[in-house]
Protein backbone atom coordinates (compact mmCIF):
# COMPACT_ATOMS: atom_id res chain seq x y z
CA UNK A 1 0.00 0.00 0.00
CA UNK A 2 2.62 2.40 1.19
CA UNK A 3 4.83 1.41 -2.56
CA UNK A 4 1.60 2.40 -4.36
CA UNK A 5 1.52 5.55 -2.29
CA UNK A 6 5.49 5.98 -2.75
CA UNK A 7 5.49 5.97 -6.33
CA UNK A 8 2.06 8.32 -6.84
CA UNK A 9 4.21 11.05 -4.81
CA UNK A 10 7.30 10.72 -6.64
CA UNK A 11 5.12 11.31 -10.15
CA UNK A 12 3.71 14.25 -8.43
CA UNK A 13 6.81 15.34 -7.30
CA UNK A 14 8.53 15.19 -10.50
CA UNK A 15 5.53 17.19 -12.51
CA UNK A 16 4.66 19.92 -9.68
CA UNK A 17 8.51 20.73 -8.60
CA UNK A 18 9.75 20.88 -12.36
CA UNK A 19 13.70 20.66 -11.33
CA UNK A 20 15.95 20.90 -13.88
CA UNK A 21 18.32 17.93 -15.02
CA UNK A 22 21.85 18.88 -14.45
CA UNK A 23 22.93 18.82 -18.24
CA UNK A 24 25.58 16.03 -18.33
CA UNK A 25 23.01 13.73 -16.27
CA UNK A 26 20.29 14.13 -19.22
CA UNK A 27 21.46 11.10 -21.67
CA UNK A 28 21.67 9.01 -18.59
CA UNK A 29 18.25 9.64 -17.09
CA UNK A 30 15.71 7.30 -19.42
CA UNK A 31 18.44 4.58 -19.59
CA UNK A 32 17.99 4.87 -15.40
CA UNK A 33 14.76 4.78 -15.58
CA UNK A 34 14.66 1.82 -17.72
CA UNK A 35 16.43 -0.06 -15.78
CA UNK A 36 14.56 1.22 -12.61
CA UNK A 37 11.20 -0.23 -14.13
CA UNK A 38 13.16 -3.67 -14.72
CA UNK A 39 14.25 -3.87 -10.84
CA UNK A 40 10.70 -2.77 -9.64
CA UNK A 41 9.24 -5.56 -11.99
CA UNK A 42 11.34 -8.05 -11.19
CA UNK A 43 10.96 -7.14 -7.13
CA UNK A 44 7.39 -7.80 -7.94
CA UNK A 45 7.66 -11.02 -9.04
CA UNK A 46 9.79 -12.13 -6.06
CA UNK A 47 7.33 -10.81 -4.20
CA UNK A 48 4.79 -13.19 -6.00
CA UNK A 49 7.05 -15.82 -5.51
CA UNK A 50 7.34 -15.60 -2.06
CA UNK A 51 11.25 -15.09 -2.32
CA UNK A 52 10.70 -10.64 -1.66
CA UNK A 53 13.76 -9.54 0.13
CA UNK A 54 14.14 -5.85 0.59
CA UNK A 55 17.68 -5.66 0.67
CA UNK A 56 17.78 -7.20 -2.11
CA UNK A 57 14.91 -5.03 -4.07
CA UNK A 58 17.45 -2.14 -2.73
CA UNK A 59 20.56 -3.95 -4.27
CA UNK A 60 19.46 -4.58 -7.79
CA UNK A 61 17.15 -1.38 -7.84
CA UNK A 62 20.48 0.62 -7.26
CA UNK A 63 22.86 -1.69 -9.26
CA UNK A 64 20.47 -1.60 -12.22
CA UNK A 65 20.18 1.70 -12.63
CA UNK A 66 24.18 2.61 -11.69
CA UNK A 67 25.29 -0.67 -14.16
CA UNK A 68 23.01 1.25 -17.09
CA UNK A 69 23.76 4.44 -16.76
CA UNK A 70 27.75 3.06 -16.66
CA UNK A 71 27.06 1.26 -19.68
CA UNK A 72 26.10 3.87 -21.62
CA UNK A 73 28.36 6.30 -20.37
CA UNK A 74 31.17 4.04 -20.91
CA UNK A 75 29.31 3.83 -24.47
CA UNK A 76 29.33 7.64 -25.17
CA UNK A 77 33.40 7.74 -24.36
CA UNK A 78 33.74 5.22 -26.71
CA UNK A 79 31.60 6.49 -29.08
CA UNK A 80 29.08 4.17 -29.09
CA UNK A 81 26.48 5.62 -26.67
CA UNK A 82 23.72 5.81 -29.24
CA UNK A 83 24.22 1.76 -30.47
CA UNK A 84 25.20 0.59 -26.59
CA UNK A 85 21.62 2.64 -25.01
CA UNK A 86 19.73 0.70 -27.64
CA UNK A 87 21.42 -2.51 -26.66
CA UNK A 88 20.95 -1.61 -23.11
CA UNK A 89 17.11 -0.94 -23.87
CA UNK A 90 16.56 -3.95 -25.90
CA UNK A 91 18.01 -6.53 -22.66
CA UNK A 92 16.06 -4.43 -20.42
CA UNK A 93 12.58 -4.44 -22.36
CA UNK A 94 13.53 -8.55 -22.99
CA UNK A 95 13.93 -8.96 -18.77
CA UNK A 96 10.49 -6.70 -17.93
CA UNK A 97 8.41 -8.85 -20.61
CA UNK A 98 9.92 -12.25 -19.09
CA UNK A 99 9.00 -10.56 -15.52
CA UNK A 100 5.83 -9.57 -16.50
CA UNK A 101 5.00 -12.29 -17.89
CA UNK A 102 5.80 -14.02 -14.82
CA UNK A 103 3.48 -12.30 -12.59
CA UNK A 104 0.28 -12.80 -14.98
CA UNK A 105 0.26 -16.37 -14.76
CA UNK A 106 0.94 -15.69 -10.68
CA UNK A 107 -1.96 -13.37 -10.67
CA UNK A 108 -3.90 -14.91 -13.41
CA UNK A 109 -2.97 -18.53 -13.82
CA UNK A 110 -2.62 -17.95 -17.14
CA UNK B 1 2.92 -24.85 0.05
CA UNK B 2 3.26 -21.20 0.78
CA UNK B 3 -0.07 -19.15 0.27
CA UNK B 4 -1.44 -17.52 -2.99
CA UNK B 5 0.14 -14.97 -5.02
CA UNK B 6 -2.96 -13.07 -4.90
CA UNK B 7 -4.01 -13.11 -1.70
CA UNK B 8 -0.45 -12.27 -0.46
CA UNK B 9 -0.72 -9.05 -2.37
CA UNK B 10 -3.66 -8.24 -1.04
CA UNK B 11 -2.60 -8.89 2.35
CA UNK B 12 0.13 -6.48 1.63
CA UNK B 13 -2.19 -3.71 0.73
CA UNK B 14 -4.38 -3.98 3.89
CA UNK B 15 -1.22 -5.18 6.17
CA UNK B 16 0.77 -2.13 8.44
CA UNK B 17 3.92 -1.39 6.69
CA UNK B 18 6.85 -2.38 7.82
CA UNK B 19 10.71 -0.80 7.32
CA UNK B 20 10.82 -3.07 3.90
CA UNK B 21 7.61 -1.50 2.66
CA UNK B 22 8.83 1.48 3.17
CA UNK B 23 12.15 1.18 1.57
CA UNK B 24 10.34 -0.01 -0.94
CA UNK B 25 8.44 3.08 -1.16
CA UNK B 26 11.11 5.47 -1.40
CA UNK B 27 12.61 3.91 -4.02
CA UNK B 28 9.14 3.61 -6.16
CA UNK B 29 8.90 7.34 -5.29
CA UNK B 30 12.45 7.87 -6.73
CA UNK B 31 11.50 5.95 -10.05
CA UNK B 32 8.27 7.86 -10.18
CA UNK B 33 9.81 10.97 -9.93
CA UNK B 34 12.68 10.44 -12.66
CA UNK B 35 9.71 9.20 -14.86
CA UNK B 36 8.04 11.98 -14.67
CA UNK B 37 11.05 13.99 -14.90
CA UNK B 38 12.02 12.48 -18.08
CA UNK B 39 8.59 12.25 -19.70
CA UNK B 40 8.00 16.31 -18.94
CA UNK B 41 11.43 16.81 -20.73
CA UNK B 42 11.20 14.50 -23.78
CA UNK B 43 7.65 16.30 -24.35
CA UNK B 44 9.24 19.99 -23.72
CA UNK B 45 12.39 19.69 -24.99
CA UNK B 46 11.94 21.37 -28.07
CA UNK B 47 15.83 22.30 -28.70
CA UNK B 48 18.59 19.82 -29.00
CA UNK B 49 20.41 19.88 -25.59
CA UNK B 50 19.69 16.55 -24.24
CA UNK B 51 20.83 14.81 -27.33
CA UNK B 52 24.41 12.71 -27.78
CA UNK B 53 27.04 14.64 -30.04
CA UNK B 54 27.04 12.31 -32.01
CA UNK B 55 23.07 12.38 -32.95
CA UNK B 56 23.48 15.83 -33.72
CA UNK B 57 26.86 15.67 -36.20
CA UNK B 58 24.52 13.02 -37.59
CA UNK B 59 21.60 15.35 -38.05
CA UNK B 60 23.46 18.39 -38.84
CA UNK B 61 24.90 16.08 -41.85
CA UNK B 62 21.38 15.37 -42.65
CA UNK B 63 20.53 18.89 -42.74
CA UNK B 64 23.29 19.83 -44.82
CA UNK B 65 23.43 17.54 -47.36
CA UNK B 66 19.23 18.55 -47.56
CA UNK B 67 20.27 22.09 -47.79
CA UNK B 68 23.15 21.05 -50.68
CA UNK B 69 19.93 19.47 -52.84
CA UNK B 70 17.81 22.30 -52.38
CA UNK B 71 20.20 24.85 -53.41
CA UNK B 72 21.31 22.83 -56.58
CA UNK B 73 17.58 22.62 -57.44
CA UNK B 74 16.97 26.09 -56.55
CA UNK B 75 19.96 26.81 -59.24
CA UNK B 76 18.56 24.63 -61.47
CA UNK B 77 15.33 26.13 -61.64
CA UNK B 78 16.53 29.68 -62.01
CA UNK B 79 18.63 28.72 -64.77
CA UNK B 80 15.83 27.35 -66.80
CA UNK B 81 13.79 30.59 -65.30
CA UNK B 82 16.62 32.54 -66.75
CA UNK B 83 16.54 30.40 -70.57
CA UNK B 84 12.98 31.20 -70.53
CA UNK B 85 12.93 34.90 -70.06
CA UNK B 86 15.89 35.39 -72.35
CA UNK B 87 13.84 33.12 -74.85
CA UNK B 88 10.79 35.20 -74.70
CA UNK B 89 12.71 38.42 -74.68
CA UNK B 90 14.25 37.59 -77.87
CA UNK B 91 11.06 36.20 -78.57
CA UNK B 92 9.48 39.56 -78.07
CA UNK B 93 12.48 41.87 -79.73
CA UNK B 94 11.79 39.43 -82.83
CA UNK B 95 8.28 40.69 -83.14
CA UNK B 96 8.82 44.33 -82.28
CA UNK B 97 11.34 44.35 -85.32
CA UNK B 98 8.90 42.22 -87.57
CA UNK B 99 6.12 45.30 -86.63
CA UNK B 100 8.29 47.40 -87.21
CA UNK B 101 9.54 46.18 -90.68
CA UNK B 102 5.66 45.35 -91.50
CA UNK B 103 5.12 48.65 -91.47
CA UNK B 104 8.12 50.13 -93.47
CA UNK B 105 7.06 47.57 -95.92
CA UNK B 106 3.53 48.21 -95.62
CA UNK B 107 4.39 52.09 -96.53
CA UNK B 108 6.56 51.24 -99.47
CA UNK B 109 4.27 48.81 -100.52
CA UNK B 110 1.07 51.21 -100.63
CA UNK B 111 -1.30 48.89 -98.55
CA UNK B 112 -1.57 51.01 -95.93
CA UNK B 113 -2.45 55.00 -95.74
CA UNK B 114 0.13 57.00 -94.74
CA UNK B 115 0.39 60.64 -93.16
CA UNK B 116 3.02 62.97 -91.99
CA UNK B 117 4.63 66.46 -93.38
CA UNK B 118 5.75 66.70 -96.97
CA UNK B 119 4.31 68.95 -99.65
CA UNK B 120 1.43 68.90 -102.41
CA UNK B 121 2.51 69.92 -106.13
CA UNK B 122 -0.06 71.03 -108.03
CA UNK B 123 -0.22 71.17 -111.86
CA UNK B 124 -1.97 72.88 -113.60
CA UNK B 125 -2.32 71.97 -117.65
CA UNK B 126 -4.77 73.75 -119.90
CA UNK B 127 -2.99 72.55 -123.33
CA UNK B 128 -3.62 69.15 -122.12
CA UNK B 129 0.06 69.07 -123.16
CA UNK B 130 1.90 67.79 -120.09
CA UNK B 131 2.23 63.86 -120.78
CA UNK B 132 2.99 60.70 -119.00
CA UNK B 133 7.03 61.03 -119.45
CA UNK B 134 6.54 64.29 -117.88
CA UNK B 135 4.87 63.25 -114.93
CA UNK B 136 7.23 60.30 -114.94
CA UNK B 137 9.92 62.86 -114.11
CA UNK B 138 8.23 64.50 -111.86
CA UNK B 139 7.85 61.63 -109.54
CA UNK B 140 11.17 60.28 -110.13
CA UNK B 141 12.88 63.77 -108.76
CA UNK B 142 10.25 63.50 -106.03
CA UNK B 143 11.76 60.06 -105.57
CA UNK B 144 14.93 60.95 -105.50
CA UNK B 145 14.47 63.55 -103.09
CA UNK B 146 13.12 60.81 -100.76
CA UNK B 147 9.38 60.82 -100.53
CA UNK B 148 8.32 58.38 -98.86
CA UNK B 149 4.45 57.75 -100.02
CA UNK B 150 3.18 59.60 -103.24
CA UNK B 151 0.21 59.71 -104.29
CA UNK B 152 -1.60 61.33 -107.34
CA UNK B 153 -5.00 62.88 -107.49
CA UNK B 154 -6.10 61.13 -104.88
CA UNK B 155 -6.62 58.37 -106.85
CA UNK B 156 -3.22 56.03 -107.47
CA UNK B 157 -1.02 55.17 -104.98
CA UNK B 158 2.62 55.40 -106.74
CA UNK B 159 4.41 52.25 -105.74
CA UNK B 160 7.67 50.53 -107.20
CA UNK B 161 5.72 48.35 -109.73
CA UNK B 162 3.32 51.73 -110.56
CA UNK B 163 3.00 52.21 -114.55
CA UNK B 164 2.44 55.48 -116.49
CA UNK B 165 1.14 55.17 -119.88
CA UNK B 166 -0.43 57.47 -122.27
CA UNK B 167 -4.28 56.63 -123.95
CA UNK B 168 -5.59 59.50 -126.51
CA UNK B 169 -3.29 62.24 -125.09
CA UNK B 170 -4.70 61.30 -121.37
CA UNK B 171 -2.41 60.24 -118.49
CA UNK B 172 -3.15 56.97 -116.96
CA UNK B 173 -1.31 55.40 -114.02
CA UNK B 174 -2.16 52.06 -113.17
CA UNK B 175 -4.92 51.48 -115.39
CA UNK B 176 -6.53 54.78 -113.88
CA UNK B 177 -7.31 57.90 -115.97
CA UNK B 178 -5.81 61.15 -114.66
CA UNK B 179 -7.70 64.62 -115.50
CA UNK B 180 -5.58 67.31 -115.03
CA UNK B 181 -5.09 69.39 -112.50
CA UNK B 182 -3.14 66.73 -111.53
CA UNK B 183 -2.11 66.99 -107.54
CA UNK B 184 0.79 64.92 -106.52
CA UNK B 185 1.01 64.28 -102.64
CA UNK B 186 4.42 63.02 -101.27
CA UNK B 187 5.32 62.29 -97.83
CA UNK B 188 8.78 63.32 -97.06
CA UNK B 189 11.11 66.19 -95.83
CA UNK B 190 9.31 69.09 -97.48
CA UNK B 191 12.10 70.73 -97.80
CA UNK B 192 14.16 68.66 -99.89
CA UNK B 193 10.95 67.65 -101.69
CA UNK B 194 9.84 71.15 -102.46
CA UNK B 195 13.23 71.95 -103.67
CA UNK B 196 13.33 68.77 -106.08
CA UNK B 197 10.24 70.42 -107.95
CA UNK B 198 11.60 73.96 -108.80
CA UNK B 199 15.23 73.71 -109.16
CA UNK B 200 16.28 75.24 -112.64
CA UNK B 201 15.55 72.74 -115.60
CA UNK B 202 13.92 70.39 -113.24
CA UNK B 203 10.35 69.54 -113.49
CA UNK B 204 8.85 72.89 -112.42
CA UNK B 205 10.61 74.13 -115.99
CA UNK B 206 9.82 71.42 -117.63
CA UNK B 207 6.49 71.75 -117.77
CA UNK B 208 5.99 75.60 -117.85
CA UNK B 209 8.04 74.69 -121.27
CA UNK B 210 5.07 72.45 -122.16
CA UNK B 211 2.28 75.55 -121.07
CA UNK B 212 1.53 74.70 -118.07
CA UNK B 213 2.44 75.72 -114.52
CA UNK B 214 3.44 74.23 -111.15
CA UNK B 215 2.94 75.45 -107.79
CA UNK B 216 4.22 73.51 -104.27
CA UNK B 217 2.90 73.82 -101.04
CA UNK B 218 4.99 72.85 -97.90
CA UNK B 219 2.76 71.49 -95.18
CA UNK B 220 3.16 69.77 -92.28
CA UNK B 221 0.57 66.76 -92.56
CA UNK B 222 -0.05 65.54 -95.95
CA UNK B 223 -2.23 62.79 -95.79
CA UNK B 224 -1.64 59.67 -98.37
CA UNK B 225 -4.78 57.56 -98.48
CA UNK B 226 -5.49 55.78 -101.17
CA UNK B 227 -4.31 52.35 -101.54
CA UNK B 228 -2.30 49.91 -103.82
CA UNK B 229 -3.28 46.41 -103.84
CA UNK B 230 -0.14 44.08 -103.54
CA UNK B 231 -0.72 40.80 -105.76
CA UNK B 232 1.15 37.34 -105.38
CA UNK B 233 4.08 37.44 -107.58
CA UNK B 234 3.19 34.87 -110.09
CA UNK B 235 6.66 33.98 -111.21
CA UNK B 236 9.53 35.26 -108.83
CA UNK B 237 10.27 33.52 -105.75
CA UNK B 238 12.43 34.86 -102.38
CA UNK B 239 15.84 33.09 -102.92
CA UNK B 240 17.71 31.74 -99.75
CA UNK B 241 19.44 34.43 -98.02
Amino acid sequence: MIAVVGLLLGILAGLLLEPAVPEPLQPYLPIAVVAALDAVFGGLRAFLDGIFDDKVFVVSFVSNVLIAALIVYLGDQLGVGGQLSTGVIVVLGIRIFSNVAAIRRHLFHA
Amino acid sequence: MPEPARSRLARAFVARPGRGQLVVAVLLASLGFAAALQIRLTNTDGDFSGQRRQDLVALLDSLSSATDRTESRIDELEEARDKLLTSSQRRQAALEQGRSELDVLAILSGTVAATGPGITVTVTDPDGSVLAASMLNGIEELRDAGAEAIEVNDQVRVVASTSFTEVADQIVVDDVTLLPPYVIDAIGSPQTLSEAMVFPGGFSDEVEELGGAVSVEQLDVVRVDSLHEVEEPEYSQPTDR
